[in-house]
Formats: C-alpha cells, sequence, structure tokens
C-alpha cells in the first residue's frame, strides 16, 4: 500500500531543502562539469574523433550517468545517518507503510537528480551536439527512470549498511566501481572480456547507453551505443522492480 | 485502566541482553516516569513500545493493542520525542509541523488551525517561520513535544527530555511537561537519568541493567530508605545527644563534628527539638531522601557511574558533538 501523504511529505521536505541550499546544487552541479570540461576536454586533444564524435561529446552521455548516479545514492544514503539521529525516526514511527518510505525516497531521488541531470543537459550545444526537442524529453525520462532505480539501489545499500562507517565502503567498493565500469569514460565494446562483464551486470551502463543512443550522432562507431535501445530500457525497467521490491523488503526489518 | 502494559519482556541484540525480563503498567492519564543510569535499556524499551523494534519475547500492549503485531494501530496512538532531536532542522518551525500533521492524515482544514494551536503551546508563535538550526536546545524540545502532540495521541515518549538542556530551560520544560495530561488529555511516559527530575512523576520504575529493580511512587520509594535525616551542629555534641534520647527516643550519631538523627518526619520534630536544646544548638541541617539516595541504596552506585560499550561511546560522541554543535 503506497499513502499519497507520506510519499508527499517525504519528497516536498527534500525538495524545500534542496532549493534552499544553494552551494549544495552548485558543488552538486561543478562536479560533472569539471569532468566534462577538464578530463572530456583534455583528453579530446588525444583521442581522435571517431564516427564524428570526439571524446567529449562520447563522454557527455556517461557524465549525466555521473550526475545521477552521485546525487541519487547520496540522496538515499542519507537515511543512514537519519536513521540514527534525524528526521526519519519521525517518518519512521508514522502510522505510514514502510514501502511508501521506500517510494517517497526513491521518488525525491528521482526528483532531485532529474532537476540535475536537465541542468548539466543544457550545456549540450557547447559542445557542438545536436540533440533534438523529441531527444532532449527521452533524455530527461530516461534520467528520470535511471534515478529512480539508483535512488532504489541506494535504499537497499542503506538499509543493509547501518553504521557511520558504511559510506566510504560504499563510496569505494559500489559507487565509484559502478561509474567507472558503466561504459561512461571507454566504449564497452572495446573493454578486456572481464571488465565487459562487470559492465554489463551494472544497470548505469544501460541508462547511460540508452543516453548515448538519444544524444550521439548514427553511425558513431566504436564511439556509438553498445546495445539495443529496447534492452535498455528493459533494464532500467527490470532494475527499478528488484530494488524497489527488495528496498521495501529490507525495510520492514526491525532489529 | 492501564494505557501500556508490558508483561516479562525481554529484548537480546547478540549476546548484550538490553532488556531482561520486565513487567509493568502505566495508567491512563498519568505521568511515569522510567529511570536508570546510561544502557540500562530505556531507550530500548521505548523503541519496543513504539514499534520501532520487537522484542526478544514476552508482550507489550497499548492502548489495549499488540506493539509487535499490530503496530499501525499502536502508531496511531503514540507521539514521540526520541533522545536525538528528529526534527528537520533545515526546514522552519512550521515546515516541521505542517509535515508532521500530513504524515497524520490532520485533514487539511484542521491542519492549519492544530499547527498554529501547537506554535503557540510551544510559546514559538514569534518565530514560526525561522528554520529550527536557529533555535535554542529548550525551544527545539518544546517544539518537539508540541509536534508530538499534533494528532492527539494517547502517549506521548520522552525519552530523555531534559539531557543537554541548561538548568533553567531543564526546569521551564518541566513546568510545560506536567501540564500535558489535563491540558492534552494525554499519558506522559518518560525516562531521565537525572533521578531529581522523576519527582513530578505520579508512578516510578527504576531500571538498572535490563531489570527494573523497584517501583511506587516517589514517596514510597523514598520510605524504602527510611526518614529525614536533622544534622546539627551543637556547642556540646554530647550533651545534645544525651538528651535528644532522654526526650525523643532517637539515638544520635556524631560525625565530622556534627550529630545526625534518622527520623520519619523531620520536618514536624524540628520546633520541639530546638525548644529543648535550643541554647546549644548552633544550626540545623535537614536533609530529605531522593531518589538518588534510593538508587544508591538498591544498586551500591551512584545512578550517573556510566559503563557504556564501544558503541555507546561512538553514538554519545556524536550526540554530545550534536548538542553543541545544534545549539551554536
Ligand atoms: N541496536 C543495538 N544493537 C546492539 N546493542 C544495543 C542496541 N541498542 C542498545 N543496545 C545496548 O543495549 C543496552 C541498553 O541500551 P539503551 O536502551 O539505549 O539504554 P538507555 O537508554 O537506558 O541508556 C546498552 O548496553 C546498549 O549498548
Ligand atoms: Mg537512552
Amino acid at each position: 500500500m503506497i499513502e499519497a501523504n507520506a510519499v508527499y511529505v517525504i519528497v516536498a521536505r527534500e525538495f524545500k531543502k534542496f532549493i534552499r541550499e544553494r552551494t549544495r546544487l552548485v558543488s552538486a552541479i561543478a562536479r560533472p562539469l569539471v569532468w566534462l570540461f577538464l578530463i572530456g576536454g583534455g583528453m579530446s586533444r588525444i583521442v581522435p574523433i571517431a564516427g564524428g564524435v570526439s571524446y567529449m561529446q562520447f563522454i557527455f552521455p556517461g557524465i549525466l550517468g555521473m550526475t545521477i548516479l552521485f546525487s541519487s545514492i547520496f540522496s538515499s544514503i542519507s537515511i543512514i545517518w537519519d536513521k540514527e539521529f534525524g528526521f526519519m525516526k519521525e517518518i519512521l514511527v508514522a502510522p505510514i507503510s514502510r514501502f511508501s518510505i521506500v517510494v517517497g525516497k526513491a521518488t525525491s531521488g528521482m526528483v532531485l537528480s532529474t532537476i540535475q541531470a536537465a541542468i548539466i543537459l543544457a550545456f549540450f550545444p557547447l559542445l557542438g551536439l545536436k540533440i533534438g526537442f523529441a531527444e532532449v524529453a527521452g533524455i530527461l525520462l530516461i534520467s528520470a527512470a535511471l534515478s529512480f532505480a539508483i535512488s532504489s539501489l541506494g535504499i537497499v545499500l542503506a538499509s543493509f549498511y547501518d553504521s557511520y562507517e558504511s559510506f566510504s565502503v560504499i563510496m569505494n567498493f559500489i559507487v565509484m566501481p559502478m561509474f567507472f565500469l558503466s561504459g561512461a569514460m571507454y566504449p564497452v565494446k572495446l573493454m578486456p572480456t572481464i571488465l565487459r562483464f562487470f559492465t554489463r551486470i551494472n544497470p548505469l551502463t544501460y541508462g547511460i547507453d540508452a543516453i548515448k543512443h538519444l544524444s550521439l550522432p548514427p553511425g558513431a562507431g566504436p564511439m556509438g551505443a553498445d546495445f539495443p535501445f529496447l534492452l535498455d530500457v528493459a533494464v532500467i525497467i527490470a532494475a527499478t522492480v528488484i530494488f524497489v521490491a527488495i528496498g521495501g523488503k529490507a525495510f520492514e526489518r526491525k532489529g | 485502566m492501564q494505557i501500556i502494559s508490558v508483561e516479562n519482556m525481554v529484548k537480546r541484540f547478540g549476546s548484550i541482553t538490553a532488556v531482561d525480563g520486565i513487567t509493568f503498567g502505566v495508567d491512563e492519564n498519568s505521568i511515569f516516569g522510567f529511570l536508570g543510569p546510561n544502557g540500562a535499556g530505556k531507550t530500548t524499551t521505548i523503541s519496543i513500545l513504539c514499534t520501532l523494534l520487537d522484542p526478544t519475547s514476552g508482550k507489550a500492549f497499548l492502548n489495549g493493542h499488540d506493539c509487535s503485531a499490530e503496530s499501525a494501530a499502536v502508531r496511531k496512538s503514540i507521539g514521540i520525542v526520541f533522545q536525538d532531536s528528529s526534527l528537520d532542522k533545515d526546514l522552519t518551525a512550521r515546515e516541521n509541523l505542517m509535515f508532521h500533521a500530513r504524515l497524520y492524515n490532520v485533514a487539511t482544514p484542521e491542519r492549519k488551525q492544530r499547527v498554529d494551536e501547537a506554535l503557540v503551546f510551544a510559546g514559538l508563535q514569534d518565530r514560526a517561520d525561522d528554520l529550527v538550526k536557529k533555535f535554542s536546545g529548550g525551544m527545539k524540545r518544546r517544539l518537539e513535544v508540541a509536534r508530538g502532540l499534533i494528532h492527539k495521541p494517547k502517549v506521548l515518549f520522552l525519552d530523555e527530555p531534559t539531557l543537554g538542556l541548561d538548568p533553567q530551560s531543564r526546569s521551564s520544560l518541566w513546568e510545560f511537561i506536567i501540564e500535558l495530561p489535563k491540558k492534552h488529555d494525554v499519558t506522559i511516559f518518560m525516562t531521565t537519568h537525572y533521578m531529581e527530575e522523576a519527582e513530578v512523576c505520579d508512578h516510578i520504575a527504576i531500571i538498572d541493567k535490563g531489570k527494573i529493580i523497584a517501583s511506587g511512587t516517589p514517596g514510597s520509594l523514598k520510605k524504602l530508605i527510611g526518614g529525614d535525616v536533622i544534622y546539627l551542629k551543637t556547642s556540646d555534641n554530647r550533651k545534645a545527644a544525651e538528651t535528644l534520647q532522654k526526650l525523643f527516643g532517637l539515638s544520635a550519631t556524631e560525625k565530622d563534628g556534627e550529630i545526625f538523627i534518622s527520623t520519619p518526619r523531620g520536618d514536624s520534630c524540628i520546633p520541639a527539638l530546638i525548644r529543648e536544646i535550643g541554647d546549644i544548638v548552633l544550626s540545623v541541617r535537614l536533609q530529605r531522601p531522593t531518589l538518588n539516595d534510593v538508587f544508591l541504596k538498591l544498586t551500591g552506585k551512584e545512578i550517573r557511574a556510566e559503563n557504556g560499550s564501544v558503541e555507546n561511546d561512538v553514538k554519545e560522541t556524536v550526540r554530545s558533538y550534536r548538542r553543541r554543535h545544534d545549539r551554536g
């Protein structure tokens, strides 16, 4: 059972705080831009253009994926801290179902991440990319779905790790590998077999791949998308369903 | 009627037994005090009653509902002020209250009115739209208490409500708390490790190492350690002691140049005493037994003596950091 009032409170609270905390927004936006222009810009001088796509253009979908990954995981991981010392306790003792809390948290991760992805997306003309209106809408939809899935993954992590030290474990052993093994910085089809295996089981890969379909010109060859678009969408949806279900179950646990 | 009843409740965390077979009841619209040193199992008991934890064995009922099997019904009947603030400090007082009212499904037309009432009740109507992080410790606690009452609960839990407050805020918070049962038709279940604070309770249970070692009214608990003690400084201790023995049948003991006697009603004893040996008495001091003395007598240790686990220490460090930090 999903209570609309609970989802509303959880989302409205985070949205209000997000709007208020300008510095957080600025730093959340700065990181992907630094990656895009410093690393992407620098590498573009070394990596030759292939299929009409420069390296900076190539990593643009990956940078959108990075924005979504970090913002969604951060949004959910705050549960760990909140559960012990903050507002999460107020929510946990309220007469609402655990499932509503999970859906509310995932929805607020989705709203905040999609806003940030939209801001980064607005930079595409600077990169010389030509993205049509329908594709922009498509990218935003994919971003929303992907951030819902990754926020749900964050909730699962937050419910299994519940001490303060776990934060760096999650960052170093889950978030960073997820980013590097996602086809964000390097085409999946050119990876060594063992890395390709990890990339294939990473849901972020498919989100980024779907954005590659929508933002890079067709016939980009090695720089282009690695999987069929429909497969990408199917994996994102499946991941969302699985993570929400596990998150809901994990949240039901009492000590 | 008993609004809370707990039967033989045990809670273990791995090898630690936090609550070790406790049984007690709480009368409706009373103030019930749960007293004990750090690590005694107070917060764990509250967490079970609030449906956040399931007991390892035993039963707990609140307002007729089983706390582990009927958590939804129990949650509707309770309000809680946790040991660590669960306010959102980046929201305003009004926003915190509005979100709470929505979470508890207070209907839209009533919501604004109840929030306004709560702000007045907490004495924060002028600060309603300030961020909570700008509030003092006392203001935050009052806001949390007012928030816990918005949905008209049957029981309000207060876990160490005065922890980290300065003495003045503590006493004004107490004045505020003792009014609650009458004003809001609510039962108060509070914990504290400040023994002197429990004096305002109608009923007290003293818990140590997960077990209830005594319970009763504050008066009946203090009777456990005998009566008042009168300390006398006199110009002739021997003569004074003899007279006290002869006239009142009280045997005085000498200690550090003073003599003292134990008597059930010390206050009414003093006038007679002055009449008889007033000429040699230099000073009189009456000491009432405190709940601290009760705890000392029952356990042989001071209630403040702490022996926490490493994890407790970490939590304690974070808490005290937050308390300092939040105040700034
Ligand atoms: N989640 C937990 N996991 C393991 N041990 C716990 C947990 N919560 C409390 N304890 C232990 O249970 C005991 C009682 O703790 P608590 O109920 O917080 O005491 P109090 O509130 O009286 O200070 C302590 O020894 C504490 O370390
Ligand atoms: Mg406690």
